[in-house]
């Protein structure tokens, strides 16, 4: 970069960059946005390391084997998977200036994320109404955190989607919608990656154990 | 200076900046690859199809591998070529960082786990 010196007729030089001009409004989002996504994820690697650490340490209470039901998981995975194809329907739509189908597709992905974390929350509460409370043991502490932390993410996700639909209601599909709509998808897509590692390392690889 | 065509490229193209290839078949494809990228994994701890228990757990975590990659690719419209290669940039620090870190801990941990001496024999050292 260099730096020019304005010769102005006072006397006293200004100093500035003269590469910088300006960008747009939300020039630079997507990639802040990918870079906190990026802090998010290591956030999600010291969980999973904690897990892995501590995902053995039963205190002779219940085992991954006696508290999982894998077929309850494969729905979980499946609505979560089924949730992220319709936000990319609804990505297209939205490219397609199609208002009324883009809020049908974020409809739809936001039942299928609400089915997501009710069946959690269901599973939480069947393992902690059979005693298998994070207070248990180690195990049970490292996955109530990582799941849990997941699952408020997914949360946050849908308190998120629901505004971004008031928001298009409201203003349409404007510029700055646009945009945060595409750093919800950023957002959603990347919890759904994030679950990947949680259902093969604490669900399948628990179950295996 | 390159302010006027800047600002005339980022109102025409902006939405293709990076996320060209988010076309319906590539959705699709990335939806399918998942579902069969999901399903056999599951599949296989379910059923117990493969021999042995280590064999079955290198091969789910390799789904997941894979698994991973076709989301960063086909969901999140990873590339080279996105924001000039700065989000691959940042992703690649990350994997750095994640890798050491899990395997850091994994590693130091479990040797702690191995090399420690249980309390009870411990108790019968003096």
């Amino acid at each position: 970069m260099t730096v020019a010196v304005n010769p102005a007729q006072t006397g006293e030089p200004v100093f500035y960059l003269a590469d910088e001009h300006p960008h747009p409004e939300g020039y630079s989002t997507s990639l802040g946005f990918w870079i906190y996504l990026m802090s998010d994820c290591l956030i999600f690697a010291m969980l999973f390391a904690a897990f892995g650490v501590l995902g053995a340490n039963y205190a002779a209470g219940p085992a991954p084997k006696d508290l999982f039901d894998l077929n309850l998981v494969a729905v979980n995975t499946s609505m979560l998977l089924l949730s992220s194809i319709t936000y990319g329907f609804a990505m297209l739509t939205m490219q397609q200036n199609k208002i009324a189908q883009t809020q049908m597709w974020l409809l739809i992905t936001g039942l299928f994320g609400a089915a997501f974390i009710g069946i959690e929350l269901t599973e939480f509460a069947h393992m902690i109404h059979e005693g298998a409370t994070p207070q248990r043991s180690a195990f049970l502490s490292a996955f109530f955190t990582l799941v849990g932390t997941h699952g408020l993410h997914v949360s946050c996700g849908l308190i998120w989607l629901v505004t971004l639909m008031v928001q298009v209601w409201r203003f349409g599909l404007i510029e700055a919608n646009r945009r945060r709509l595409m750093c919800l998808s950023m957002f959603w897509h990347f919890l759904d990656v994030v679950w990947i590692g949680v259902f093969t390392f604490v669900y399948l690889l628990g179950v295996l154990r | 200076m390159s302010t006027d065509t800047h600002a005339a490229h980022a109102g025409d193209h902006h939405h293709d900046d990076g996320h060209a290839q988010s076309t319906f078949s590539g959705y699709m494809l990335g939806f399918v690859l998942s579902v069969v990228l999901t399903a056999i994994p599951f599949w296989l701890v379910m059923s117990g199809t493969l021999p042995s228990k280590q064999i079955t757990a290198l091969v789910i975590m390799a789904f997941a591998v894979v698994q991973i990659v076709v989301h960063m690719i086909y969901f999140l419209h990873m590339s080279p070529k996105s924001e000039n290669g700065w989000s691959m940039m940042a992703l690649i620090f990350t994997i750095v960082m994640v890798v050491i870190a899990l395997s850091g801990s994994l590693w130091v941990m479990n040797h702690l786990n191995s090399n420690m001496m249980p309390i009870h024999e411990m108790t019968g050292m003096k």
